[in-house]
């Protein structure tokens, strides 16, 4: 008798799942269809995988990016070649933009028929190539361990973001013995987590002098959990916070020394202290026109310290004095450490003038106007506000008027918990991305918060929401425009609503078609009874408020003005 | 002014177009480009000549390819340390002046490769500024076309 090892070959398809589970997956998201059926067969005696089947691939990727939010894991979804992989565009332009990571994998057409404009064909790495931070072809069996393993490794490492394997048909059907690599060997990509020691200490030499110092904190603060050492060394060094949209909830809105959001619909006293800030230190955000209007007035009197883990972020809009290319946890960590050893002194009298200063701009808040006897989205936000806030809610929004009154409105204390596209500015995606963090924590109360036109974009994904039970509380403002373009429209198109006055089906009765529960609410006093009854419902639920119309969103900095122009009311 | 930049990448499907990608995505003007492989064919080099970008742009530039992942290493070559040469055809008319042509030829080291009762043809391997010297004095005679390979340029200091 000979001694001969027998291992068992696997089929493309079999070692793709193989992959998954050495990588933990256990949630993905996803559509069949012909080129990618082998997968399909593998998932119908899979056990540990749990596949959800979206109604659209378009929402399979921002579920798994909700998903990823609310985990920091990975998020993957599988999807068909040609339409199905096209219809993943704008999800994974979408995680790329906001820097979270996740894996896509697309059917492709045979390796022998790439080309040929075959059935289904679409060149989807040429497609996706600038919009993922990478992809790859996979037309060998060969390949396909290494090339799942690379991928996980480059999404979820140095700025995260999506990656696209294309699955040619062939490869799923190939046979291999399986072995799934330990490491990767990637030469050209070596991110860097450490900062330089000598700009670590330039940079709280620089902080411990300043009169006028203010913090930004981005979506890297977030990406990398780093806001325990951010609030650590903010109130260590006595320097206010203002958050970019993606970094809310990495500095407790709470917190005495939060400025809140900066930006266009950012607070006053937030964009006014950025404006007049003698150094600014801004941690993990790439400075987007957003935040800063006309790049040559954004803090034009400011010493400048940037940390990114993306050296192409640094100067890139605005130009750092202290760059620092890292991990924004690790360089804090590295900040408080050097802070904490060394003798640096901080004078707190001499920034006394700026925090009065800053008390005194606080008090240019907006006053919400009353314009009729409608619901107002701001009146609706706060109540849902209060009453959802003892269950520390995830928030998903769409994009829109609705998205920025939640900005506002929600005091968020933690990181992670607000799910909004702020690079992309997606319609469409806050739902199904609340989709996928009903499944990333699953006891915990999810609400959509969405316009009546966002809504309707991916109004298909309540058969998902009512097929596994994800009970996403879709929280719909209804007033019939799209209101961000008709405020623009109002202000500066002398009220030409070209094209914004949108109709909608009746919203409840949507959701009852679908099998979920639907409440209308129209007056004041409804608004309680009816968040009662949706979070006592065990299921996705839409609300459907009927809102004043012309509600306008201030503050609010025009575009192309620089952030201390903030406009808070109709009068100005 | 000027740049010429050298990139060490992969030498893999789809690599060059990620680097061109770039170029096109972000608006930035490329010059001229050449890529061959390298002495081991794992790897592959590319010469992109860019111009009329301010230093920030070419920052961005080189912290762009950078950040691709198939690419291993890049370099701005810095002029005075750096040779940079193009190969460069050069189809001329030969019904006149066949001497004054003859005689630029041989001052610029230019070689004649074909000769045809219309036309003679030269080879040249030049920089930019002998090429734009070259052309001025050959256009009187009659250019009839020019194909240019594109810069290479290696660092001749470093080591």
């Amino acid at each position: 008798m000979t001694n001969k090892i027998i291992t068992k070959e696997l089929t493309g398809s079999q070692v793709f799942l193989e992959c998954l589970k050495n990588e933990g997956v256990d949630t993905i998201f996803g559509y069949p269809g012909g080129v990618i059926l082998g997968i399909y067969e593998a998932f119908y005696h899979e056990k540990k995988i749990k596949h959800y089947l979206v109604r659209h691939e378009q929402a399979a990727i921002h579920a798994a990016e909700g998903y990823a939010r609310v985990t920091g894991k990975c998020g993957v979804a599988i999807v068909t070649s040609g339409p199905g992989a096209t219809n993943t565009i704008t999800g994974i332009a979408n995680a790329y933009l906001d820097g979270h990571p996740l894996v896509v994998f697309t059917g492709q057409v045979s390796a022998s028929l790439i080309g040929n404009d075959a059935f289904q064909e679409a060149d989807i790495v040429g497609i996706t190539r600038s919009c993922t931070k990478h992809n790859y072809l996979v037309k060998d069996i060969k390949d396909l361990a290494r090339v799942i393993k690379e991928a996980f490794y480059i999404a979820n490492t140095g700025k995260k973001g999506p990656v696209v394997i294309d699955l040619a048909k062939n490869v799923l059907d190939a046979k291999i013995e399986f072995e799934y690599p330990k490491e990767v060997d990637l030469e050209g990509y070596n991110p860097t987590y450490k900062g330089n020691p000598k700009q670590i200490s330039k940079a709280l030499q620089l902080l411990c002098n300043a009169k006028r110092p203010a913090i930004i904190s981005g979506g890297g603060v977030l990406s990398s959990e780093a806001s325990e050492e951010l609030t650590e060394l903010a109130k260590l060094l006595n320097v206010p916070v203002a958050t970019t949209l993606m970094g809310i909830g990495t500095y407790p809105m709470d917190d005495q020394m939060a400025l809140g959001m900066l930006g266009m619909h950012g607070n006053y006293w937030a964009n006014y202290a950025i404006s007049n800030c003698d150094v600014l230190f801004s941690i993990g955000t790439r400075f987007n026109d957003r935040i800063t209007g006309p790049s040559k007035e954004f803090a034009k009197n400011a010493q400048i310290i940037h940390i990114d883990i993306d050296p192409c972020s640094i100067s890139k809009n605005v130009t750092a004095n202290i760059p620092i290319v890292g991990d924004a946890k690790i360089v804090l960590q590295a900040m408080l450490e050097e802070f904490k050893t060394k003798n640096y002194e901080i004078n707190k009298e001499n920034k006394r003038e700026w925090f009065e200063q800053i008390e005194e701009w606080k008090k240019q808040r907006v006053i919400p106007e009353i314009q009729s006897e409608k619901l107002h989205v701001h009146t609706v936000l706060e109540q849902i506000y209060e009453y959802t806030k003892e269950y520390e809610p995830i928030v998903a929004t769409e994009v829109g008027q609705h998205q920025m009154w939640t900005a506002q409105a929600f005091n968020f204390t933690k990181p992670r918990k607000l799910l909004t596209s702020g690079g992309l500015g997606t319609m469409g995606f806050g739902f199904p991305a609340a989709m996928g963090a009903c499944l990333a924590d699953k006891n915990r109360l999810v609400l959509n918060i969405a316009g009546d036109g966002s809504i309707q974009m991916n109004i298909q994904e309540l058969a998902t929401c009512v097929e596994y039970n994800l009970p996403v509380k879709v929280m719909i403002m209804n007033n019939g425009y799209l209101g961000m373009v008709r405020q623009w429209q109002e202000k500066l198109f002398d009220r030409h609503y070209s094209e914004t006055k949108i109709s909608g089906p009746d919203f409840v009765k949507v959701a009852e078609a679908y099998g979920a529960k639907g409440i209308r609410v129209e007056k004041k006093e409804e608004i309680i009874p009816a968040l009662k009854e949706a979070i006592e419902y065990q299921g996705p639920v839409f609300l459907d408020f009927i809102v004043e119309p012309f509600e306008m969103v201030y503050p609010w900095v025009l575009a192309g003005t620089p952030i201390d122009k903030v406009i808070l009311s109709r009068k100005e | 002014m000027q740049h010429t930049i050298s990139v060490l990448v992969k030498n893999e499907a789809g690599a060059l177009s990620r680097m061109t990608n770039l170029f096109s995505a972000r608006g930035y003007n490329i010059e001229s480009l050449t890529v061959s492989t390298t002495l081991d064919t794992k790897y592959a080099r590319a010469t992109i000549v860019v111009t009329h970008c301010d230093d920030s742009v070419i920052e961005q530039i080189l912290k762009q390819l950078h950040k691709l992942i198939p690419v291993i290493k890049v370099c701005d070559l810095p002029p005075e340390n750096s040779t940079t040469l193009e190969l460069v055809f050069i189809k001329v008319d030969s019904k006149n002046e066949v001497g004054e042509l003859l005689k630029i030829a041989e001052a610029f080291g230019v070689k004649v490769i074909d000769v045809s009762p219309k036309t003679y043809t030269l080879q040249a391997v030049c920089d930019e500024k002998q090429l734009k010297s070259l052309v001025e004095l050959l256009r009187p005679i009659g250019i009839k076309d020019i194909v240019r390979s594109g810069a290479v340029s290696i660092n001749v200091k470093s080591e």
